[in-house]
């Protein structure tokens, strides 16, 4: 037998029919790693209506919602330099939210009940937020109004800027408020998803 | 590497997600696991290894050989479960159990497995760490604590061992 033949064989010895193939060996890290505390950052996808989603959450709750027309692997990345990068990819913790969202395109839920992290919005951009999830199903407000309940009427600007950059779409309701003529704005997961949804509530 | 780069390491914007990690390594970390503690051990070493990694990850210096502190960790891990010092039980609860081992895999090259656990400790490190894992020789040296050339000469005297046992075709 040759050198190579041997090292083929080697190699070949040890590769054993792939490795966790059911995904129960990385099932049981994330969950070692969550006992013991050393999951900062979970995730999942989900599909929607909208297209695929990326869900990310902390110990605290729903810290991330991304659309399919943002990189799924740049906002993982910014996750890792943002929060940490102690992240795994484990839908169990997600079911929940997942659920929800579900229900939610179904037409079957009007408010969600799963926590929210808002740690990667800071001073008036998460009281904008903060009041954006106060918003009921199927009501609009102009940036105006939002910048007003933020508890500063003349940034109306930084309010359309607060809303566009929402880290947490969909649960946090950004898509509820348009502008004052009537036009929907700006929107993460762009202007056809804002209309999809507003279309979607006001129907319902 | 200064102490100004290392503090400054959050600044750095290509943070991996660990998840990276496990998918890219995670095949090799089980070869090696396989090899060094055989298929029943190997579930829980690959556990204990990215567990380790995951705790340390974050203050991991940019620019290091994932590859090698991986394997690193494994190495250390193996040397427990060898000296029976990592058999502390695991907690209790809703843990998914660890897979049981597939038997048509355990049952593969078995000749190969003995072969190779027969090998002298440095050789059978050594062959391990540079066709498994994919080492340098300066890391296989570093891991066995011996030189770069040390490690050389017992890979290559690793696999000569095991061709000369192969093609004799003597079967056990």
């Amino acid at each position: 037998m040759s050198e190579k033949q041997i090292i083929d064989r080697l190699t070949n010895a040890f590769a054993g029919g792939g490795v966790d193939s059911d995904g129960r060996l990385h099932s049981r890290l994330a969950a070692l790693a969550e006992k013991q505390g050393l999951l900062d950052v979970s995730y999942r996808t989900v599909d929607s209506p909208l297209g695929l989603l990326l869900l990310a959450a902390t110990g605290e709750g729903l810290v991330r919602v991304a659309f399919s027309c943002e990189d799924h692997d740049a906002v993982l990345a910014r996750l890792a330099s943002d929060i940490s990068p102690r992240i795994l990819r484990t839908p169990r913790r997600l079911d929940e939210a997942a659920h929800e969202l579900d229900e939610y395109f179904a037409g079957k839920r009007r408010a969600f009940s799963v926590p929210v992290d808002l740690q990667l919005a800071h001073g008036f951009r998460r009281s904008v937020l903060e009041h954006l999830r106060r918003i009921p199903y199927g009501v609009t407000q102009s940036y105006a109004d939002v910048a007003r309940a933020a508890g500063n009427p003349s940034a109306v600007r930084a309010a359309a800027s607060a809303c566009s950059h929402n880290p947490v779409p969909l649960v946090v309701p950004c898509h509820r408020v348009v502008r004052s003529d009537g036009t929907t704005g700006e929107y993460r997961g762009g202007p056809d998803a804002k209309r999809t949804l507003l279309a979607m509530e006001a129907a319902a | 590497m200064t102490a100004w780069a290392l503090m400054t390491r959050s600044l750095d914007a290509a943070v991996r997600p660990f998840e990276g990690i496990v998918a890219e390594h995670g095949p090799m970390v089980m070869r090696v696991c396989r090899a060094l503690l055989g298929p029943a051990d190997a579930a829980d070493a690959w556990s204990e290894t990215f567990l380790s990694a995951l705790e340390a990850y974050p203050k991991l210096r940019p620019g290091s050989s994932i590859r090698g502190w991986l394997v690193t960790i494994a190495h250390r891990k193996a040397i427990d479960h060898l000296r029976g010092a990592a058999r502390r039980p695991q907690p209790a609860g809703d843990l998914p159990e660890i897979p049981a081992t597939d038997p048509a895999e355990s049952s593969m090259d078995d000749e190969l497995r003995a072969a190779l656990d027969a090998l002298p400790a440095k050789q059978r490190g050594a062959v391990i760490y540079r066709y498994l894992a994919d080492l340098s020789y300066a890391e296989v040296g570093d891991l066995l604590e011996s030189s770069a050339t040390a490690a050389r000469r017992s890979a290559a005297d690793g696999i000569a061992s095991l061709r000369k046992r192969f093609s004799k075709g003597a079967k056990r």
